[in-house]
């Protein structure tokens, strides 16, 4: 697999990072980064990242299932994920979950039929103090009210 | 900009820098006293850092609270193994938001507190465990650390002081359990994160199998304030047996929610009325959680003359814990707010012990029900009985977590389960709609 020569400079300062004999630590920060650039964590990335930090796909593979953020198959090129644990709850954070699902027509981790949008309920992102929070990839928008969320989402289905 | 205005009642000193022209850089950071609590530790044997940390009564920020000065004495100096310093920068607990605010605005500080960790049990290698979807924060600290390399604050030789330093960030991948310390490192390793069985403690078999001193981001971040100033000055700002201040993440239902640093020992109806501004639209107060969702609530009346230290709400049956304080007013429907809190640590179980991975389940389906309208009187008490046999009956404490919530709010609050029952619809759905800020 070819990455850009970027995510390829990180990789290389990655395994230089753990202790000798103990690659397997760039293991999930490798799968985080590929899967931005490629996407989702594919058969083919789990056994590059296999080869590259020394030990078996199904190894890898094992370690996948466990972490809620690597995903076996694309998400929407913007993945609306909205928080509706304790402190956005408060400030109506469900209300705005209701609203994603029922403008879009999909739910939890599902994608537009255009691919653009998914959606995922997401536990506590540390922004409870500036509640309801959601973020966009790995953007956080606070405060977030049901026009912004509203026009947000007619945004992003047009965005480039 | 910062998230939220300061308030005057704040005692700001971890927090000093934040809203400062470019706060988050080496130049200002230099500008305000920065690495000159290093310059100090490094003329300082390793037990007067240690002392220091004793004195300044300095307990752990990432809801434990255990003694920061007596966790790294344990660590065995003499051992041949390398010594490995990392920071628990995985903030997941409910409610909590402040780590994030630390490293956001003050990289350095955090940087400068593992360096003295590394003077202090002889740690020449570090890792900040950054939960995923902090991403930004890897690019924040990723840039305060290569400016560091680049200015002699890390690397060989710092500032020739003969003292060597590396330290990296990892990203974690999503998952609250990866905050507890043992699944963390196994995390770092590069495994799933399910716990380690303990002792030996992370202090003798830590990262990579070796000694290591694992500590929350704020704790990290208090150290260079009290190597500068010492252990007596930050003592002296909390109460006898904590020292210093708490970034407190006040949530919910007040007008001004954010976080403040406040001292240790402050009163909580002023955190709510003077800090927070008062309760949203002048309602009353109905619950409290002190600091995150794994300590059980307070209801308002035991709010009353309470402080936000560890004593304070350990007499009332609830933890400091990580700051993450919730504030819930009277039209806060209370079976359901369990029912949130249990389906986060029914989803977040590892599935290691079967208590914790049951219990959360059962717990969860009952509540469930319970809130559409479908329990039985009898489901009350096997929710407070299910929630007590969790206790102390798993690997690690999410199961505590899990069920300490929910056996307060069960017992605080029966009488809104019974008001769930035959079949009426909640009694808060349509109670005070909310209104957006
Ligand atoms: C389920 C669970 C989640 C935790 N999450 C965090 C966390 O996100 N951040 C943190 O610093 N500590 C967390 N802790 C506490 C750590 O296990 C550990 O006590 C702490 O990082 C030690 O640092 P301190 O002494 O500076 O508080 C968690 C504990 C448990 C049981
Ligand atoms: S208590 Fe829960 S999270 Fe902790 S080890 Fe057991 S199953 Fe895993
Ligand atoms: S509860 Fe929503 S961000 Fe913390």
């Amino acid at each position: 697999m070819t990455f850009s020569p970027e995510l390829e400079a990180r990789f290389e300062k990655l395994l230089r990072t753990y202790p000798p004999g103990r690659e397997r630590g760039a293991m999930i920060p490798m799968l985080m980064y590929a899967q931005d650039e490629v996407g989702s964590v594919s058969q083919e990335l789990i056994e590059e990242v296999a080869r590259r930090v020394g030990v078996t796909p199904l190894q890898v593979q094992e370690v996948i299932s466990y972490y809620s953020m690597l995903h076996p198959t694309p998400m929407g090129k913007y993945h609306v994920q909205i928080c509706t644990n304790i402190s956005c709850l408060l400030w109506d954070g469900d209300k705005l979950w209701e609203q994603a699902c029922k403008k879009l027509g999909i739910g939890h981790k599902e994608v537009t039929p255009d691919g653009r949008i998914s959606l995922e309920e997401v536990e506590c992102i540390g922004a409870c103090s500036w509640a309801p929070a959601i973020q966009v990839n790995y953007d956080f928008h606070h405060f977030v009210t049901p026009e912004q969320l509203d026009r947000l989402l007619d945004s992003l289905g047009k965005k480039q | 900009m910062l998230y939220n205005e300061p308030s005057p009642l704040e005692t700001r000193i971890l927090s000093r820098r934040f809203g400062l022209p470019d706060s988050a850089s080496i130049d200002t950071y230099l500008r305000t006293d920065g690495y000159k609590a290093f310059l100090k530790a490094s003329g300082m044997t390793p037990e007067q850092i240690i002392e220091e940390l004793k004195i300044s009564n300095l307990r752990g920020r990432g809801g434990a609270g255990f003694p920061t000065g007596m966790k790294w004495s344990f660590v065995p100096r003499q051992s041949p193994k390398p010594k490995y310093i990392v920071v628990n920068a995985d903030e997941s607990e409910p409610g909590t938001c402040k780590d994030r605010v630390l490293m956001e605005y003050d990289p350095h500080q955090l940087i400068e507190g593992c360096l003295i960790a590394g003077l202090a049990v002889d740690a020449h290698k570090g890792w900040i465990y950054i939960r995923g979807e902090y991403r930004y924060l890897i690019e924040v600290m990723d840039k305060a650390l290569a400016e560091a390399y680049e200015k002699g604050w890390l690397g060989k030789n710092i500032q020739g002081t003969g003292f060597d330093f590396d330290l990296y960030t990892h990203t974690g991948a999503g998952a609250y359990e990866c905050g507890e310390e043992s699944a963390l490192l196994e995390s770092l390793e590069g495994k799933r994160g399910v716990p380690r069985i303990r002792p030996p403690f992370p202090a003798v078999v830590g990262a990579f199998q070796c000694p290591t001193v694992l500590n929350n981001v704020e704790t990290f971040c208090a150290v260079p304030p009290i190597i500068l100033n010492g252990g007596k000055a930050f003592a002296d700002l909390g109460v006898p047996k904590a020292g210093g201040t708490k970034l407190t993440c006040l949530t919910g239902h007040v007008n001004r929610p954010g976080v403040y640093e406040l001292r240790l020992g402050f009163p909580v109806m002023q955190m709510i009325e003077e800090v927070g501004g008062g309760m949203r639209n002048g309602k009353k107060l109905k619950a409290f959680i002190p600091g995150g969702s794994s300590c059980p609530l307070l209801n308002a009346a035991e709010c009353e003359g309470a402080t936000m230290d560890y004593d304070s709400m350990a007499a009332r049956k609830s933890m400091l814990g990580s700051g993450g304080v919730v504030v819930m007013d009277e039209d806060t429907c209370m079976v359901k707010a369990a029912l949130r809190i249990m389906r986060f640590y029914a989803h977040e179980s590892c599935g290691w012990c079967i208590p914790c991975r049951e219990g959360t389940t059962w717990l969860r389906k009952i509540l469930i029900r319970f809130h559409e309208g479908g329990g039985v009187r009898s489901d009350i008490d096997l929710m407070a009985d299910i929630s007590k046999n969790m206790l102390g009956r798993t690997f690690c404490p999410l199961g505590d977590a899990a069920a300490l919530p929910t056996i307060s709010i069960v017992e605080k609050f029966r009488e809104e389960f019974e008001d769930h029952l035959n079949g009426k619809p909640c009694p808060f759905e349509h109670a005070g709609q909310m209104v957006m800020a």
